[in-house]
């Protein structure tokens, strides 16, 4: 028996490095690989049982590896309020076709950083915080695989006029599942259970915390960024709780598939665009009529004509797994290719996300995927395939 | 009834003249949660080496060679709806093929027990 295939291969050359919690994750596995330059932890008791405990319960993510920074206005800016943030704001949303001058205080955004093409060059959350004090920064997440291109993206574009404050030499742990917002009170701080999925706030304990609710797993949940030298006692703490147990990557792989999320490098590329991507939703009014974004005339004219090719769900009809690279065909012509593809515990079946072109992107049509040199049946299918569960404001709420 | 292993973490278990093959203990540990297992049909041919089955598990997808040459005289049926049976009982239960040896010398070329477990312990 051969290895044929390993799924997450985004291996950089060099030794990779240690997250600062390598020794606590260590104590509890020894499957590690590397992911993007860092040594990471893979899987703890299986990838399915980890995969379901999140669903079920809360898992513990350690995401150190990726790109969190503040972007601040300099010291003395002068500016106060609403002034400030659309002042910072402005200067990202050179980069970003998303609306970030209209974050309301403790919102949070999805959006990405686009060539002059109109392809996505990475994508990130970019969140207002919540303190009066803090107006004028932004805390931006950005992915581990493109961090250091991100933020020379974002320095040069905004060269003097804001300064960018890397904080990836802290944790970024994820704390995922339906019971995440229980364990987050216990162990951290009852009023989490007041903010809503996509928004952000700063907590005194452990040092101090800057909590976004968001995650890329389908599930309600929070991101916490913590200083190292306080994050092995937030990680012990709360993996003390009865509902959490650590959950490596390849869990997070199939959880954020399932959920019908995009990760960058395979659904998401260069010469992607958002509207390809069916990601127009991250593309609010006031930018789209201003047009005032890199590569523009291409999401323009995709948003009014629609674009040749589009990402859907794919559910082949028999159990073979369906991975990236497979190409997708109609009565014999290829029409398009899975860019992430793996087997879904939830549904019990496999499942990928590709592109095809878009005469052929309703769900329910049939299409054959190229496995091993024979074509197997297949329905598009819509995404999530597991429908999300987040915990979202209540209308009329801010 | 003897077993013999592989390099490749095949193991062939030969009771008179047929050879039962699956894959070893320590393989499906590698692995992790199979999944879906692809088997030949009833009558394939293989050359010793050549791709015989695929094992999916949740991260990866692997190639089981034929660890000797023969024809396929049954395959377990019961792994295209429990596919998992290759964790619970990769030695027992979750067994792929049977086929029928062409050269039983081949089998006896293949590591036994004993060499398999120093084999698995370098690794």
């Amino acid at each position: 028996m051969r290895r044929a295939y390993l799924g997450m291969n985004m291996a950089e050359a060099g030794s990779p490095k240690k997250l600062p919690l390598d020794a606590l994750w260590r104590a509890r596995t020894s499957k590690f690989g590397d992911f993007a330059g860092y040594d990471m932890p893979l899987q703890f008791e299986g990838l399915i049982a980890e995969h379901n405990w999140t669903r079920q319960h809360a898992g513990l993510f350690d995401v150190s590896h990726m790109g969190p920074c503040f972007f601040a206005l300099p010291k003395g800016h002068g500016l106060e309020g609403d002034d400030a943030h659309r002042k910072v704001a402005s200067l990202v949303e050179r980069l970003v076709p998303a609306d970030i001058q209209g974050l309301k205080a403790g919102q949070v955004r999805y959006t990405m950083l686009l060539n002059e093409e109109g392809g996505v060059l990475d994508d990130l959350m970019i969140a207002r915080p919540a303190e009066p004090g803090a107006a004028g920064d932004l805390y931006i997440v950005v992915n581990a695989g493109c961090k250091h291109q991100d933020w020379a993206l974002i320095e040069a574009a905004t060269k003097g006029e804001a300064n960018l404050v890397r904080a990836d030499d802290r944790c970024l742990l994820a704390l995922q599942g339906p019971s995440a917002e229980a364990v987050a009170r216990a162990v951290i701080d009852p009023a989490l259970a007041d903010i809503s999925f996509m928004q952000v706030k700063r907590f005194d304990a452990f040092g101090r915390l800057t909590i976004t609710r968001s995650g890329y797993t389908g599930e309600d949940g929070f991101e916490i960024l913590v200083r190292a030298e306080h994050a092995g006692a937030l990680a012990e703490a709360l993996l003390a709780h009865a509902e959490v147990k650590p959950i490596g990557l390849g869990a997070r792989d199939s959880l954020r598939l399932e959920a019908g999320l995009c990760l960058y490098g395979h659904d998401l590329d260069p010469g992607t665009s958002p509207i390809e991507a069916d990601l127009a939703w991250t593309i609010q009014k006031r930018r789209r009529e201003a047009g005032d974004f890199p590569g523009r005339k291409r999401i323009q004219r995709e948003l009014e004509l629609g674009p040749s090719r589009r990402r859907v769900g794919i559910r082949p009809n028999d159990r073979a797994l369906a991975r990236e690279g497979v190409e997708i065909f109609k009565d014999g012509k290829k029409i398009g290719i899975v860019t992430s593809g793996g087997f879904s515990p939830i549904l019990n079946a496999p499942i990928s996300m590709g592109y095809v072109a878009a005469e052929f992107s309703e769900p329910g049509a049939s299409v054959d995927l190229m496995i091993r040199g024979q074509p197997r049946p297949a329905t598009i299918t819509p995404l999530p395939f597991v429908p999300h569960k987040y915990h979202r404001a209540k209308k009329g709420v801010s | 009834m003897t077993t013999r292993y592989t390099k490749d973490h095949e193991w062939v278990r030969l009771d008179g003249d047929v050879a039962t093959i699956g894959i070893s203990a320590y393989a499906a540990e590698q692995l992790g949660d199979v999944v879906y297992v692809e088997l030949p049909g009833e009558g394939d041919e293989f050359a010793a080496g050549a791709d015989m089955a695929v094992v999916e598990s949740a991260k990866a997808a692997s190639d089981v060679y034929a660890p000797i040459a023969g024809v396929i005289t049954g395959a377990n049926a019961l792994l295209s709806t429990q596919p998992d049976l290759v964790n619970q009982s990769p030695q027992g239960e979750g067994w792929f093929v049977k086929i029928r040896p062409s050269n039983k010398a081949e089998f006896d070329a293949l590591m036994d027990e004993a060499a398999y477990a120093d084999y698995v312990k370098g690794l």
